[in-house]
């Protein structure tokens, strides 16, 4: 269970950091939510899938950096992800999560505890390989790979469901654009990984133990210059024998607060976890950026 | 015959004396094409921009919020405010459709060793949503209106 003073924190960090874009009253760098949100792996995108932008509000010019606290609430269990990631010249992206997974009731009746929780970090870098998703032609989208390294810091968790191993990376390319005569913000991301449940639950199974490419997909539509709202999809391996794995998706609504908030409600779906079904509930983020 | 007429055309304009009030610039060819960007067909955009009267109040809070811009104001400092405001209305209103022909610059002409950043651009961009938003331009024809702009981007901004 992470503290949470580590929300103000981060939040805190991203204040204090950013006296020059303060006095720029905000908007000299990137355009008002480009930065994406923060997905629950601490990369820029949507809540679930990685886009191709890069976290932060700098430019080619200089660097930038944004930190998020997300809060899934679910039926049975919650799960919070607290990040920061930090954006170089619009290029590259490193970026760092912890994950925080509460069973609450079911960890009782599963013999781990009530309240039982666990914790993942996740170490993420991406870099632009071309394109951008605003200017420029409409048909090229920005293009960006990425690595999401992840370690469970419960290795006991791992064991007991099954999993082959307690560490594993996720390598993925994406693509987004804008499509500004539609007012559509569209992305794809192609995803090689073997996580079970995003990696909470170990990598790779009896069901599998290499790593599927699986696809996500995200589409907004730009009500506003701050206002976003749109649906993800994202497809998940199912590798351990114990429990189905299913599907994640989610609608949700970005708000833009300023130049350096953006607030974010989703409605996500990750269907069945650890054999409880039926795991939809309110996802809330709060994200600064500088 | 259409050539050698062409060519005449062109040299008399290469030569046409700077308009009331502006500066003289060095000679270039005339065409429309130089704004940039196709026209929209129909007169949708044009309406939902106000017409001319529209379009022309757009430019003129574009332009001197950007002459007035704590960031790229210095950028535009010792330019030909007369002049800008009369190309720039002519482009949008000749992309808009709505009843007017281009005689400025090609974009890369225009902007050619201004050393603009791509940070100037989203400066820019951010400046003409608020002309247009004040102007009550709905948000999905102000992005419509951007998709033309937006492909520009490499002629205006410097690598
Ligand atoms: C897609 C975006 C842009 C469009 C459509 C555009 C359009 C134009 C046009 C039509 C002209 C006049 C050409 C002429 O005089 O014949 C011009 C000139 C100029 N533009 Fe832009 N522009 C864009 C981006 C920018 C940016 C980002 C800056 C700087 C922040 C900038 C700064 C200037 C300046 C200073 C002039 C005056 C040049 C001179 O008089 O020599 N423009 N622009």
């Amino acid at each position: 269970m992470v503290p949470r003073s580590i929300y103000f924190v981060l939040l805190a960090s991203v204040a204090a950091a950013s006296p020059a874009a303060a006095q720029q009253g905000g908007g000299a760098g990137k355009l008002l939510l480009t930065n994406g949100i923060s997905t629950v792996e601490g990369s820029s995108g949507g809540g679930l899938a990685p886009w191709a932008v890069i976290s932060g509000n700098e430019t080619r010019d200089g660097f930038g950096a944004q930190a998020a606290v997300t809060v899934v609430t679910l039926p049975d269990y919650d799960l919070k992800a607290f990040s920061v990631a930090v954006g170089l010249r619009d290029r590259l992206e490193l970026s760092y999560a912890r994950q925080s997974f509460d069973t609450n009731k079911v960890g009782g009746a599963l013999g781990l505890g009530d309240n039982f929780s666990f914790d993942q970090d996740v170490w993420g870098a991406k870099v632009k390989l071309a394109g951008d998703a605003v200017f420029g032609p409409t048909w090229m989208p920005a293009i960006a790979l990425g690595v999401q390294y992840k370690k469970s810091l419960d290795p006991l968790v791992a064991r007991a469901v099954g999993a082959h191993e307690r560490s594993g990376a996720d390598l993925y390319v994406t693509a987004t654009k804008l499509i500004l005569n539609y007012s559509l913000l569209v992305n794809t991301t192609i995803r090689a990984t073997k996580a079970n449940q995003l990696g909470l639950l170990g990598f790779g199974g009896p069901n599998g133990t290499q790593r599927r490419v699986v696809p996500e997909a995200s589409i907004g539509y730009q009500f506003s210059r701050r206002l976003v709202v749109g649906a993800e999809y994202r497809r998940k391996p199912n590798n351990l024998a114990f429990a189905r794995e299913d599907d994640a998706w989610d609608i949700f609504a970005a708000y833009g607060i300023g130049g350096h908030l953006t607030a974010t409600m989703a409605f996500a779906d990750l269907g069945s976890i650890a054999t409880v079904d039926g795991q939809r509930g309110l996802l809330v983020q709060l994200q600064g950026s500088f | 015959m259409m050539v050698l007429l062409s060519i005449l055309l062109a040299t008399a304009q290469v030569a046409a004396p700077a308009p009331q009030g502006e500066e003289a610039v060095a000679p270039y060819r005339v065409d429309p094409a130089n704004a940039g960007a196709k026209p929209f067909s129909g007169d949708r955009m044009a309406r939902q921009f106000g017409g001319q009267p529209g379009i022309r109040r757009i430019v003129d809070s574009f332009v001197t919020s950007n002459f007035a811009d704590p960031h790229i104001g210095e950028i535009f400092k010792n330019q030909d405010a007369v002049r800008l405001r009369r190309v720039i209305f002519e482009q949008f209103c000749y992309i808009l459709n709505a009843g007017c022909t281009y005689t400025g610059r090609d974009m890369r002409t225009a902007h050619t060793n201004m050393g603009v950043q791509q940070a100037d651009m989203n400066r820019l961009v951010e400046n003409l949503q608020r002309a247009m938003a004040t102007e009550r331009v709905p948000f999905a024809a102000q992005n419509r209106f951007l998709a033309k702009l937006a492909p520009m981007r490499s002629a205006v901004v410097q690598r």
